[in-house]
């Protein structure tokens, strides 16, 4: 019931800075489920064509989509934090929690990234259908998946 | 955590799984965008399939969890000019879904069909297929609702 009186009483300056947020936040979480199917999908064949192809698509899924995806969902929390008046220190338990999985979720992203590209690249030049640091990002962006939806979850209930 | 706060999380979650697999659609579209080769395109069909689940998940999520919601808060009806544009909004995103899933299904068939009769070469008619303006245009009208819907859940007009 308090969200809901929440989004009723929500000043409406506060509107479009959210729609920022959750459309980037939706983005992030859309190009990390690209990201992972694809890896899975790299993990499960063995054909070097198609680990190579899967593997590209996921590191470019991460990189055009998730990272722009992070920026607006971050850009659009500040915003909204700015707006809202908290302090730091009478800020509610979701915020901590919102901003510990955006902000060290932000350097795995960046880890992930990297581990993707150098894959990518190990596996163009080695021509095998196999790369360590493309097996090392698949759990890496599957975690980060799973704690973006943690982070959904804390948004949205908002727990104490 | 109360009844209330479960139903909007799965609500939400619904719509992340929805707007996900748009994502997931609109990046294989764009990748492949350029590509003759049926193994390209018949490669992807397991992918786009997961993206199929989802945004059926997504979309039966979010309309029923919705519904249920409306009902549930005393501060929303049914009735509210939002909640009805939403409803309005879901039935045009789930035709424009099945007309987007049958152009896009009918390339990825021949790709398949392609690839089993050993022709590996490009073809531009698959080409065409997959790049086909109409699917396209349906597509880019389906993620144009998805982005309506998210205006109408955070602005909530006339509520």
């Amino acid at each position: 019931m308090g969200v809901t009186l929440l989004a009723l009483t929500r000043p409406t300056e506060w509107d479009f800075p959210l729609f920022l947020h959750v459309l980037g936040a939706m983005v992030l979480v859309g190009g990390l489920l690209t990201a992972v199917a694809m890896q899975a999908f790299a993990w499960r064949r063995h054909d070097p064509a198609d680990v190579a192809a899967f593997s590209r698509g996921a590191f470019w899924a991460l990189l055009t989509v998730a990272l722009p995806g992070w920026v607006l969902m971050r850009i659009g929390g500040e915003w909204i934090r700015s707006k809202e008046g908290y302090s730091g220190d009478n800020d509610p338990s979701w915020l901590g929690i919102g901003y510990l999985t955006a902000d060290a979720g932000f350097l795995v992203l960046l880890v992930t990234i990297l581990l993707a590209g150098l894959g990518v690249r190990q596996l163009r030049r080695s021509g095998s259908g196999t790369s360590v640091l493309v097996r090392v990002a698949t759990p890496l962006a599957t975690i980060l998946l799973i704690v973006y939806l943690v982070a959904v979850w804390a948004m949205t209930t908002k727990p104490d | 955590m109360a009844l209330h706060d479960w139903l909007l999380f799965l609500h939400v979650l619904s719509a992340f799984a929805l707007v996900g697999a748009e994502v997931l659609f609109t990046f294989l579209i764009f990748w492949l965008w350029r590509t003759d080769l049926p193994a390209d395109i018949a490669r992807i069909s397991g992918i786009s399939k997961i993206g199929s689940v989802l945004v059926g998940i997504g979309a039966v999520g979010t309309l029923i969890l919705g519904v249920i919601l409306a009902f549930e808060a005393d501060s929303y009806a049914i009735w509210d000019v939002w909640i009805i544009a939403a409803v309005i909004l879901w039935f045009a995103f789930a035709e424009l879904g099945r007309r987007v899933g049958q152009a896009y299904d009918a390339a990825g068939a021949r790709a398949r069909t392609l690839v089993s009769e050993g022709r590996t070469e490009p073809s531009p008619e698959l080409g065409a297929t997959f790049r086909s303006s109409n699917a396209l245009t349906l597509h880019l009208t389906s993620l144009a609702i998805v982005v309506l819907f998210l205006l109408d859940m955070i602005f909530k007009p006339w509520a």
